[in-house]
């Protein structure tokens, strides 16, 4: 292993290595005039309320089909505030790399960073850069704060959801799961599938711009997948969910690769899957938006919220039959045969 | 997918249903065999959707359901013992004696959750210095891949893995579940994939001699749905055979050149079943000539006493006698995420079938 290609302990020791590393890569990547200043932090004008979302990224492989793990850095942390009914503007980004990534690796990494934040339109404005031993870390982890400022017509709350409100969804759900698992060591199914992460903030700014405070609430399903989320709503609000399980969007290709392993699509991870409780009144308009405006093709109304079963979310089988869905528990395990 | 859009054809299966309901003037209780139709029947609704006069039992046919305490002991051993163990995912969060799997994994244990043990065989060549051994748990559906990692590694040269074998086969628990005297079956859909590999032929005598109608079925809505069609024209007509609903992958002799497999690793021999007890010929061992691939012969691990399970109920679970629901730990001290017993915690065990898809309202 050359030096001079991958990262070592003294590109961490903050000498010369580190700034080295820091001019080279992190501030010829991400110029603007706040990160230019070269300091421990940065001074941003803001105009609003402010909203504010950490996340670290910690994801095996840093590299996947449809992304890796600088995109999904950004685009965590920017839907995290779009959640919120946010608009998000600034990123801080924290990088805790184990010796001996290679440096053709990080450069990959930062370039993704910066065409995942052009996209999703923030800046990075402040960062750090630490460097751990062989063994103390897995390749790289990312840490990113995003900023941003209250959309002008949001009243995003949990206590605004009530019976009759629908349940939008923009994409069809478990590709970043998917993805994820038929690359990971041990697994060796071959597949196109590719991780669904996009930013989702410039979709939540329109749909509040158009619909203002019919949006009664936002939720990303990462971790835990749909039924997580789901599960929240009807849990901290303490109202039924029903869903139609054919109403789920889901392709064909990732639909197969659950069936062969053995779990349930509702449950996989999503990374630019979110979900809207609405107004009925807009429902089918938010739907239209997202179709045309922001090719969300598969979008669509999945089930609404109920006076009955509350706390719970029942699904309708194809058949007519009905069964609950439950938050998941542990991590799910594939199956025997 | 071909075959699976198909076989989930909402009018074809909701016709079925209707025939049943139309067809049974009796009540009749049906057991199905396999964890895997347990699955089918709950996820999809189709008990509720079935006529009150059709009742199903949910069979003994999750093969980590019936897997012994002592046995996951010995895997726990094993890993704590420094060496690799790979293992479905399934079997891993059962509970043994004292920790499951995963949490001896969680104090330092190099477990592997694969699915397949040809991956084990790779594991084994790329780390020489460790011994690898597969926890080999299955009906006869994987008795052949684990018979051929072991017929592989013996032609590559990989000493360094072994199986630790608890494989166990369906026919002989059948006929134990008709000799108990509380039993309430009046006809079984046979497990689809086990036959696929088995063949049909080695339940005409249980049909037979018990006087009890056996079909053969798939695991998808539109299979379930026939299959129980089936069963209830065989009950409400007399007749007591063997059919064959799942013709798409089972054939009446079963796959030949998998069992020429089996037969070369393993023969059969009494085995316990977790909640049933020891069942003679139920099981698979494997032969005196591959003991160096023996995971049991290999690392000399003693027999240790069965510690019998004093709150859960799998026995009654397994055998029919009870449902999920009508266990008093049901729900409350008994969850996946804590389980009393291998039923809650496989996806394949009724408990945690229940505990997932099961809506309140039929869960009486």
């Amino acid at each position: 292993m050359k030096n001079k290609d991958h990262i070592t302990i003294a590109h961490g020791s903050g000498g010369v290595l580190s700034r080295e590393l820091l001019d080279e890569y992190v501030f010829a990547a991400f110029s603007n005039p706040y990160i230019d200043q070269k300091h421990d932090g940065a001074v941003v004008p803001v105009d609003g309320q402010l909203v504010i979302s950490t996340d670290s990224f910690v994801i095996d492989p840093i590299f996947f089909k449809g992304g890796d793990i600088g995109e999904l850095s950004v685009n965590g942390t920017v839907n995290d505030v779009a959640m919120c009914g946010g608009i998000p503007a600034y990123l801080s980004l924290s990088f805790i790399i184990e010796e001996g990534l290679a440096l053709a690796d990080l450069k990959k990494i930062i370039c993704s960073i910066r065409k995942a934040a052009e996209r999703a339109g923030v800046q990075i404005v402040t960062g750090d850069t630490k460097v751990v031993e062989k063994g103390k870390g897995d390749k790289i982890f990312i840490n990113t704060t995003g900023v941003g400022t209250l959309h002008l017509k949001a009243d995003i709350r949990l206590q605004r959801v009530r019976p009759g409100d629908r349940i939008v969804i923009n994409a069809p759900v478990a590709a970043h799961g998917m993805a994820i698992m038929s690359q990971r060591e041990g697994l060796t199914f071959e597949s196109d599938i590719v991780s669904d992460t996009q930013n989702l903030n410039k979709m939540v700014e329109v749909m509040l711009d158009r619909f203002g405070e019919e949006i009664h609430l936002l939720r990303d399903a990462t971790r835990g997948g749909l039924a997580g989320v789901l599960n929240e709503v009807a849990e901290d609000r303490n109202i039924g969910i029903h869903i139609n399980e054919e109403a789920v969007p889901i392709d064909s290709q990732v639909a197969a690769a659950c069936e062969l392993l053995g779990i349930d699509p509702l449950y996989v991870a999503n990374e630019g899957v979110f979900m809207a409780v609405v107004s009925e009144s807009v429902a089918k308009e938010v739907v239209e938006l997202l179709r045309k405006e922001f090719h969300q093709t598969e979008s669509g109304v999945i089930g609404e919220c109920t006076e009955s079963h509350t706390g719970k979310v029942v699904l309708n089988s194809h058949l007519g039959g009905k069964r609950f869905i439950y938050p998941q528990i542990g991590e799910q395990l594939p199956r025997i045969c | 997918m071909k075959y699976l859009s198909e076989y989930r054809n909402k009018e074809a299966t909701l016709s079925y249903l209707e025939a049943i309901a139309g067809k049974a003037t009796s009540t009749w209780r049906i057991m199905e065999v396999c964890g895997g139709q347990t699955h089918g029947l709950v996820k999809n609704g189709i008990i509720d959707l079935l006529p009150d006069t059709v009742q199903m039992i949910h069979g003994p046919g999750c093969p980590v359901c019936v897997t012994p305490t002592s046995l996951i002991d010995k895997a726990v051993e094993l890993l704590e013992g420094g060496v690799i163990v790979c293992s479905f995912g399934d079997m891993v969060r059962v509970p043994g004696s004292e920790k499951s799997l995963l949490e001896a994994k969680s104090s330092g244990g190099d477990l592997r959750i694969l699915y397949s043990p040809m991956e084990a065989v790779t594991i084994a060549r790329e780390n020489p210095e460790k011994e690898v051994v597969f926890f080999a748990v299955g009906f006869e559906t994987t008795a052949p891949a684990n018979a051929l990692s072991v017929l592989h590694a013996e032609k590559a040269g990989i000493y360094n893995y072994s199986l630790l074998v608890s494989h166990v086969l369906v026919p002989p628990a059948m006929e134990a579940i008709l000799d108990d005297e509380h039993c309430m079956v009046d006809a079984f859909l046979g497990a689809g994939h086990v036959c696929a590999i088995m063949g049909t032929h080695q339940y005409h005598p249980i049909a037979q001699r018990y006087k009890v109608p056996v079909v053969i079925t798939g695991f998808e809505p539109l299979d379930l749905a026939e299959g129980i069609y089936r069963a209830v024209s065989q009950l409400e007509e007399g007749r007591y055979e063997v059919e064959n609903q799942y013709a798409r992958v089972v054939r009446e002799e079963g796959n030949l050149q998998a069992q020429a497999v089996i037969e070369q690793i393993f023969e059969t021999g009494e085995r316990e079943w977790r909640g049933i007890g020891s069942i003679p010929g139920s099981g698979y061992r494997m032969k005196g000539s591959y003991d160096r691939f023996n995971a049991e012969k290999k690392f000399g691990i003693q027999q240790r006493k069965v510690v019998t399970e004093t709150r859960c109920i799998a026995g009654d679970i397994l055998k029919g006698i009870k449902k999920p629901s009508e266990c008093e730990h049901f729900r409350r001290e008994c969850s996946p995420l804590n389980p009393l017993g291998a039923p809650m915690v496989s996806s394949e065990g009724a408990c945690a079938a229940y505990y997932h898809y099961k809506s309140e309202s039929n869960q009486a």
